[in-house]
């Protein structure tokens, strides 16, 4: 008994350490000078594929990603730390996708690599913090959920089981496979990557990035075929474009803002007793607090 | 004409959880604009009295879907009985708190029925769209308004084309308001008979243990928040003296929460609660857009910082610049000589 794992995984801008040159005039982003990170719960996600294939020798995990060429970044560093072969969906058609489009592209790619045991994405992208394209994903292929997974429990030839991390508690549930999978970020933290592997698969790279970088890839394809990240576009995947990019997403933004905070006339004061002591008196007799 | 619906979410103790009857109080309010019917969705093993808890809030009809098997909530049966009542009913709008509970079951249902969804909504209003393309107008469309980016940016989005129109809400962005305590609202009982099959109960709860809420922030008319720059856990505990002497709550940002300081529970900002009370006390927080996206409506703030510069500044009426160390022992000091 093996498993066949795909993992979803998206590249993100790091919206964590925006600086006030990622925002332009308009309001709206400037992704050319925001770094691209591995979206850090699909990380997690990556590491409970990884953890299931340690349990059950043979299996095998596909890291699956939408985006532009650049996403084949983060198809290297899961083949680094330890997924076997990764695919890169990659077509103009593609952009604009809303949640919707995102997921209907997706699972028409889980599909075209079927029979799939498990699928494993991250709760959310911090691009969006929706964690809609989990779900949507599922439901899509017609497979049950299990949303913030925490901990693999268990899993055996026919069943998982996970702990997942709800608001105020924990549930353990045990689903039939195959199943969808999304991973909190309280899971545990991926692997390192492992030394042998970024050795062998340093010069992975998909025809794209090479023909950017004017190389010869049918040699090295030709005698390292391992090297080779396949790239699909809509037709690989054998989408309908009605359903894809922009026309295919309900979704419209009608507008986009900065985030603008009225700033209020302040008082400013020390820390000496005598400004703190007035504040509080000044709390007490407008019965604010008291 | 088409209805909105809230599906209506239960706690622990099988009541209608905040967050549904805060959306049931903003849906009035659309229902309202849009001279429909407002109708929530209840789905658990309650009986028709729970309509009671709802009633108040102006909802004309419960649907409401009865049997054991529902409680606690699982994906799958609560999906199929949404999506069933949605292709029936043909709500125009569909609404749906942004709760662990929420996230899982609005993109199941969105992706079901090909609408667009719109997650984690901080504002939802009733306006016109022209198509800059077509110039085709759209009249009375949801205009659900959400952070993006990491909060950094306000984003307006619609769904012209599919209904229903469908969003999530965080708890405490919309407040809870009673329209009528004679309010009358009707009960429709779903037929699950119809709808409910064994393959939607293959997933198999081992355990479970889930706490009812005992931290409510969101209804705290004092808050004393700490940041990072409380320094440690240790530090923090000082807030909760200062605030249980003052009748306060304790909330947190989220670097706090991150570094442990306290339980996520007391988060406040964009991936927390958002909460308006008469007294935002914020103790070493600089004040990220996320933070002050959930506090901003606040009375009256107060900031210590020893940052004269932190964005949180910006936005309180005082501003103490100093240590939050020592600037909290002098508070409670004056208040303890002065209040008995």
């Amino acid at each position: 008994m093996s498993f066949k794992i795909v993992v979803l995984a998206k590249q993100v801008p790091d919206t964590a350490n925006v600086t006030q040159d990622a925002m332009k005039e308009d309001g709206t982003v400037n992704r050319a000078v925001l770094p691209v990170i591995f979206n850090p719960d699909d990380l997690h996600a990556l590491e409970m594929a990884l953890s299931v294939k340690d349990k059950i020798k043979g299996s095998e995990v596909i890291l699956l990603t939408m985006g532009p060429v650049r996403a084949t970044e983060i198809i290297r560093e899961a083949l680094f730390r330890g997924a076997d072969r990764g695919y890169l969906l990659t077509d103009r058609r593609f952009a604009g996708s809303d949640t919707l489009a995102t997921s209907y592209a997706l699972s028409m790619a889980i599909k075209k690599l079927w029979p799939v045991d498990l699928v494993f994405t991250g709760r959310q992208a911090i691009d969006g913090d929706t964690a809609q394209v989990g779900p949507q994903t599922a439901e899509k292929l017609g497979l049950s959920q299990i949303t913030y997974a925490e901990k693999l429990i268990d899993i055996d030839d026919s069943s998982i089981t996970i702990k997942r991390r709800l608001g105020r508690g924990i549930e353990i549930i045990k689903a039939p496979l195959p199943c969808l999978i999304t991973v909190n970020q309280s899971a545990p933290r991926c692997r390192f990557r492992n030394a042998k592997l970024v050795m062998k698969y340093k010069r992975a790279a998909s025809i794209s990035e090479l023909q950017e970088r004017n190389e010869d890839y049918y040699q090295l394809f030709e005698n390292k075929p391992y090297l080779k990240i396949d790239e699909w576009g809509v037709e690989d995947i054998n989408a309908d474009v009605n359903w894809l990019g922009l026309s295919g997403s309900p979704t419209k933004v009608k507008k986009i803002e900065n985030v603008v905070f009225k700033a209020k006339e302040n008082l400013i004061l020390s820390d000496n007793d005598n400004d703190i002591d007035n504040l509080m008196k000044t709390l007490i007799n407008s019965h604010i607090i008291g | 004409m088409n209805s909105i619906f809230v599906y209506c979410e239960l706690t622990e103790e099988k009541n209608i959880a905040d967050v549904s009857l805060e959306l049931c109080s903003k849906g009035r309010k659309l229902a309202n604009q849009l001279d429909v019917q407002l109708e929530a969705i209840v789905i658990g093993d309650v009986d028709e009295g729970i309509a009671s808890q709802l009633s108040p809030y102006g909802v004309d009809v419960v649907h409401l879907a009865q049997d054991n098997r529902l409680f606690p909530y699982q994906t799958l049966p609560h999906a199929a009985i949404m999506i069933d009542l949605i292709k029936n009913e043909k709500p125009q709008i569909a609404i749906i708190g942004a709760t662990p509970i929420g996230r899982d079951l609005a993109p199941r249902v969105a992706s079901a029925l090909r609408c667009g969804l719109t997650a984690d909504c901080t504002e939802l209003a009733i306006g016109s769209h022209v198509e800059p393309k077509t110039q085709k107008e759209y009249k009375n469309l949801l205009l659900q308004i959400r952070p993006a980016f990491g909060g950094n940016i306000i984003a307006t989005i619609i769904n012209p084309e599919t209904r229903p129109q469908m969003a999530t809400v965080r708890e405490g962005v919309m407040k809870k308001e009673i329209v009528s305590t004679t309010y009358n609202t009707k009960i429709s009982k779903v037929d699950i008979g119809k709808i409910l099959k064994p393959e939607h109960f293959i997933l198999q709860i081992i355990e479970r243990h889930v706490e009812a809420q005992k931290i409510n922030i969101k209804n705290a008319n004092i808050i004393v928040a700490g940041g990072y720059g409380m320094g440690s856990k240790e530090n923090f505990q000082m807030l909760f003296e200062f605030a249980k002497l003052i009748g306060a709550e304790v909330g947190a940002s989220r670097a706090a929460v991150d570094a442990g300081f306290t339980e996520s529970e007391r988060q406040i900002g964009q991936t927390g609660v958002t909460v308006r009370p008469k007294l935002y006390i914020a103790c070493g927080i600089s004040g990220a857009v996320q933070h002050r996206a959930g506090m901003a409506e606040s009375a009256t703030i107060i900031s210590i910082n020893t940052d004269p510069k932190a964005p949180i500044n910006e936005i309180a009426d005082y501003v103490i610049i100093g240590d939050v160390n020592s600037v909290i022992p002098k508070m409670i000091k004056f208040y303890k000589q002065n209040i008995k």
